[in-house]
């Protein structure tokens, strides 16, 4: 694109923010009034989770254009929604959820300046290019406009009847605002771009805050890869690597016996082979803790159904989960499931286990309902701690259900992207 | 008796040929990856199939996709599947159709050269050979599940036997009792697990399937 065309660009995007966008920023004014006008009948309140919608919409259009256009990139800074129950009180959840996000708020300060301070910053390149053409305008038909009895000033140029030495002067001045225009115009639009961020942006608490997240998860994820790296030291080595000395020290013993004493060489050959058995199966169940063979082939869901078919309860599976996901989540999601599960069988008293797994709006939702006792506690080191920890890494939450008496219910939810678009869904029952 | 065997390490390969060769089979192809084993058992049509479950091109369960893929083709082709592990998800997938004729070993049961081949033999003759680990595994996790509840522990004990691939009289030997005895225990398991009148051998295959997806 020459310059030329990025300055007029520039100019028409200042046209768009004005004129385009100034009525569905008027009626977010309008919302964002009835709330606080209503509020005290309580009416406002009900109005709040649409509103809020709203100048999300309106704050997202505007990040998207900025983006598109300034190249500058705006992060959003909105909490994930949870899903709110139906009916009244779920709907005031939602009140509560929306009213207390101060990512809200913010909109709706940014909705309120902006028509004042972001107006200025865009639509200043665009008047001075439009006062420019009308002066070029005034000179071309100065005749007919004094004929008609106009009088008024353009710039320092009185137009009037008896004024013709400066009939060119407001084609002058409107040449040189036009060239003004164009010039400060990209300027101006990368400011409008900036002071947009500054409302709509995470605050830099937030930022601090996930700053904070991050370096925890970090320690966190190199502290579980540490330990596992030491348990896979420990059991190859009180594991497979001691068969195999006890087979290298049978064959041995076997070859100097083979002539003297063969049956006895027999028996040690057949314990060294024995050996060489044992270390494999140890060397299988440690593969299976590492990276599980059904998850390499064929992914989550699958993988989740082969623990539930060896699962000593009556564990049903529900997944709708589009393709595969990106290993590293897959395999997170896997380990949670499968220790929910475990923890299930060892505590819980349960026989019917059902786990629910679904992809939905970048989330992946896990649910394992028991029809146990209940009475599991985080606080109490059942484990879900440590799911909870290891979750985390890949920004995962897990929450708990579980009263006195049953059912106790483990929800997992994971933001993932899927690397397929192929959908399988099933059900099945192990 | 033709096979054809399908192993992508050429060690193994050449080993399992040599072995399979020792006892009298004819090796009808070998393949190393899961298209050119549909190929080889669907134009090759051979006895019995001795396939790895894990091959190229993707190293997942080619093997197991490809025996699954020649099977609608040529329904109840005989193939014994050969893998580093045994899934009980992999055996029901693979005993699904009812057609039998399957075995599912561990690779390290080719050590044991003798049972190995009396296994390959078995599924030729369209019997149902399961690994004991995928056995023990089922034990172990207990008869709480329906519906092998209502089984008592000697038929469940008969059972997983059968799920290895004996015979009644193999299974009246090991049990030391009278076969009479076992084919008694055989007819309740039947009627308890609502297998309808059919051929034995198609009865044991939906037995074995019930126990598996317990």
């Amino acid at each position: 694109m020459t310059n030329t065309n990025k300055r007029l660009s520039a100019v028409l995007e200042g046209g768009f923010w004005f004129f385009v966008m100034l009525v569905p920023m008027l009626l977010g004014y309008v919302a964002l009034a009835l709330v606080a006008g209503l509020a005290g009948i309580g009416l406002g309140l009900l109005l709040l989770p649409p509103t809020a919608a709203y100048l999300r919409w309106l704050a997202d259009m505007r990040r998207r254009k900025v983006l598109a256009w300034r190249g500058i990139e705006i992060p959003r800074p909105y909490r994930p929604e949870p899903e709110f129950a139906g009916g009244f009180s779920g709907y005031w959840e939602k009140v509560k959820f929306h009213g207390l996000d101060p990512a809200f708020w913010r909109d709706g300060a940014w909705l309120v300046t902006d028509p004042v301070v972001g107006a200025f910053l865009a639509v200043l390149p665009m008047a001075l290019v439009a006062e420019g053409l009308y002066g070029m305008v005034i000179s071309a038909l100065w005749t007919l406009f004094v004929d008609h009895g106009f009088n008024d000033w353009f710039g320092f140029v009185h137009v009037h009847r008896g004024n013709e030495g400066l009939r060119w002067a407001p084609a002058a001045l409107g040449v040189l605002e036009i060239a003004l225009g164009f010039a400060i115009a990209p300027k101006m639009l990368e400011w409008h771009a900036r002071w947009s961020r500054v409302l709509l942006a995470p605050t830099p608490a937030q930022v601090e805050a996930r700053m904070k997240h991050l370096t925890q998860t970090r320690a966190d994820a190199v502290d579980t890869q540490a330990a596992e790296l030491r348990r896979i030291e420990r059991d190859l080595h009180d594991g497979a690597q001691a068969r195999l000395v006890a087979m290298g020290m049978h064959l041995n013993a076997a070859s100097q016996l083979l002539e003297r004493d063969p049956a006895a060489a027999q028996k040690l050959l057949t314990e060294a082979r024995d050996s060489s058995a044992k270390a494999l199966s140890e060397l299988r169940d440690l593969v299976r803790g590492i990276h599980p063979p059904v998850l390499a082939d064929r992914g989550l869901v699958d993988a989740v159904r082969a623990v539930a078919l060896d699962s000593p309860l009556d564990v049903q599976v529900h997944a709708e989960v589009p393709g595969r996901l990106d290993a590293p989540l897959e395999s997170a999601a896997y380990f949670a499931v499968s220790e929910v599960l475990t923890n299930v069988a060892k505590h819980a008293h349960a026989t019917h286990v059902w786990i629910d797994m679904r992809v939905a709006g970048g989330l992946l939702k896990i649910s394992v309902s028991d029809d146990g006792i209940g009475g599991a506690d985080m606080a109490r080191g059942s484990g879900l701690r440590g799911i909870e920890r290891r979750l985390a890494t890949f920004d995962g939450i897990l929450a708990l259900s579980s009263p006195l008496g049953g059912p106790t219910v483990v929800t997992m939810e994971l933001p993932c992207v899927s690397s397929s678009p192929k959908t399988s869904s099933s059900s099945g029952t192990a | 008796m033709r096979v054809v065997l399908a192993e992508d390490l050429f060690l193994l390969r050449d080993g399992m040929i040599r072995l399979l060769e020792a006892y009298g089979f004819e090796i009808a192809a070998a393949v190393g990856d899961g298209p050119a084993l549909v190929e080889a058992l669907v134009t090759e049509r051979p006895d019995v199939a001795v396939v790895d479950v894990r091959m190229p091109p993707t190293f997942t369960d080619e093997g197991l996709r490809a025996v699954l893929e020649a099977r609608q083709v040529v329904p109840g082709l005989p193939v014994l599947v050969l893998s580093q592990y045994v899934e009980q998800l992999y055996a029901s997938e693979l005993l699904a159709d009812g057609a039998g004729a399957i075995g599912y070993l561990l690779k390290d049961r080719v050590f044991d050269s003798d049972s190995f081949v009396d296994a390959v033999r078995r599924v030729a003759g369209g019997g149902t050979v399961m690994d004991p680990e995928v056995i023990s595994k089922l034990l172990a996790r207990g008869a709480r599940k329906e519906p092998l509840g209502a089984l008592t522990d000697r038929e469940r004990e008969v059972l997983s036997l059968m799920a290895e691939g004996r015979s009644n009289a193999a299974i009246a030997e090991r049990l030391v009792v009278t076969e009479r005895a076992i084919a008694k225990h055989t007819s309740n398991i039947f009627m308890k697990l609502g297998l309808p009148e059919s051929s034995d051998d198609n009865r044991r295959v939906l037995a074995v399937l019930a126990y598996l997806k317990a």
